[in-house]
């Protein structure tokens, strides 16, 4: 069993509560659960949530290292609706579709822990979506058949596949180029 | 068509019509969650930047028809009175979240209720769609167009990276929570459901009762939906919560056929004396009732109860929370009142069926 909180290292530490009847089990790791103070108190979602965003928060600062251009944590300001990052960890909710760009470089950990370790999207595209987005998800689509289709060795499968790719790319290509 | 149907009936229209296995799926739901590009999230936005939404959805989408759903019709939530917002929540067609922000929010629901899309809740948008019984995939294909002819005069906002943007983190991706509302009685009766439930949530569903977040599994009824939106298409997420229902399906059935075998008198028994209670009390608390209702349902999917329909702990359920009491009763109750309220119209109601 992974742990439910960085989904890299393997659970260790397995707690069941009981509040009110409600039963709730944790499974996390040993370094997580110091971290979020498992078996020391109760806690409601909610503190799950914003401690998720404060533990962010208090890695980036205490290490050192911090090789991101972002370093002084508390400057970040959303330019479009005022946001900061503090706020946001506070309230757990974006201002604006802005902030997931001002705040881009501290989602991944939070979006990880949130949705079992995916950071992108791979779900539908409005139809309004433009720079031939839907073409190039199509050939990202394809490669991965394709590649399926080798390790099953089912190669007469694959040729056509792969043929399908290169007249997508091709088409991706002649728009590219109308484009500019 | 008016405010005035959607607030009378308990049941919605789309609810009568039978589902595949909806002697134990009562509903299945898609929600999407979508935003304006350019627009503030409704939880930090000005009222003038609100507002012009609302317009928006009252200038473009009210009275205009969506595939074989005429006219819809977009109810203000700043015209309602508490009561009849409590209504709405209670059928599900509106969120409590939406019933409390009221400046500038609104809902776009259609005659047989099947659809309703909330204005300014959390998010800009909020798509919901109901079918009855086992239906998830034909609500996301339905839910899905719907979503397609509302983009055609929206600007969605959209990331290729992290898909739709939603003002909360846990919705971010394809802003989808596929959701069913299933009866599972004989699982609840043996015990099962609670050891059932870490499991699930393991596969990253999420198990609640009927009113959602904190609410009680009420009549043993309980909603089961995705927690992950983001990394997994719709299909995928569709797909693994199918399995997972499927499987609590072919679960509560073999529960059903065992309580059945092994102690089929005394299920016999429990059945009808709920019947009784609810055919004889004066007075009932909401907890008893549902209770009572999940017994008598049970009774009539294992043939002991005839000629009661199965929409009776669908319809009773609504039908007795107490904002629809009150609406009933057309004036503001006191807990012991409306417990004397539900009793009799429980009554009433059963006495109809008789015929």
């Amino acid at each position: 069993m992974e742990c439910q909180e960085c989904h890299q290292r393997p659970a260790t530490v397995h707690l069941t509560k009981v509040i009110n009847g409600d039963k709730t089990e944790i499974h996390v790791c040993e370094q997580c659960a110091k971290e979020k103070g498992y078996g020391e108190t109760s806690f409601s979602l909610n503190d799950l949530l914003s401690g998720l965003f404060n533990f962010d928060h208090a890695t980036s600062i205490s290490s050192g290292t911090a090789p991101t251009s972002t370093q002084p944590a508390k400057q970040v300001q959303c330019p479009k609706c005022g946001l900061t990052y503090q706020e946001f960890a506070r309230i757990g909710k974006f201002g604006c579709a802005e902030c997931y760009k001002t705040f881009d470089e501290k989602l991944n950990p939070i979006f990880r822990r949130v949705h079992s370790g995916n950071t992108q999207h791979n779900g539908k595209i409005p139809k309004r979506a433009g720079d031939n987005l839907h073409l190039r998800k199509e050939i990202e689509q394809k490669k991965h058949e394709l590649h399926q289709l080798i390790d099953r060795e089912e190669f007469e499968e694959a040729a056509k596949v792969r043929d399908q790719i290169r007249k997508l790319e091709k088409q991706l290509d002649d728009e590219q180029g109308g484009d500019v | 068509m008016s405010l005035q149907n959607f607030m009378n009936e308990a049941i919605s229209p789309w609810m009568k019509e039978e589902g595949p296995d909806s002697d134990i799926v009562l509903s299945s739901r898609i929600r999407l969650a979508r935003n304006f590009a350019q627009v503030t999230f409704p939880i930090i936005a000005k009222e003038e930047e609100l507002k012009p939404i609302l317009d928006f959805f009252n200038q473009e989408y009210a009275h205009q028809s969506f595939k074989d759903y005429r006219n819809l019709e977009l109810v203000e939530m700043s015209r309602l009175k508490s009561i009849e917002k409590r209504v709405l929540v209670e059928k599900h067609l509106i969120s409590p979240h939406l019933a409390e922000h009221s400046d500038h929010s609104a809902a776009l629901i259609s005659e047989n209720e099947q659809i309703s899309v909330m204005i300014n809740e959390e998010d800009h948008l909020r798509i919901q769609l109901y079918y009855p019984g086992f239906q998830l995939e034909k609500a996301l294909q339905r839910a899905s167009e719907l979503d397609d002819w509302l983009e055609e005069k929206i600007n969605y906002a959209f990331d290729e990276k992290r898909g739709y943007l939603t003002a909360c983190p846990t919705n971010v991706g394809t802003g989808m929570r596929a959701s069913v509302m299933m009866h599972l009685p004989a699982l609840a009766m043996t015990q099962q459901v609670n050891r059932m439930i870490p499991a699930i949530n393991q596969l990253g569903l999420v198990v609640r009762g009927i009113y959602g977040e904190g609410s009680e599994a009420l009549g043993n009824i309980f909603q089961i939906s995705n927690q992950i939106t983001l990394g997994k298409s719709e299909e995928d997420i569709v797909e693994d919560l199918q399995s997972v229902v499927r499987q609590l399906v072919d679960q509560e059935r073999k529960a059903r056929e065992t309580l059945m075998q092994r102690s089929g008198i005394q299920l016999e028994d429990r059945v009808f004396r709920s019947y009784g209670v609810l055919k004889n009390s004066r007075i009932i608390e909401s907890k008893e009732a549902a209770k009572c209702l999940s017994d008598v349902r049970l009774g009539i999917d294992l043939g002991f109860i005839k000629n009661v329909s199965q929409n009776i702990l669908n319809e009773l359920m609504i039908l007795t929370q107490p904002g629809f009491l009150q609406q009933y009763a057309q004036e503001t109750l006191t807990p012991d009142q409306r417990d004397v309220r539900r009793a009799s119209l429980i009554r009433e109601r059963l006495q109809l069926e008789k015929k």
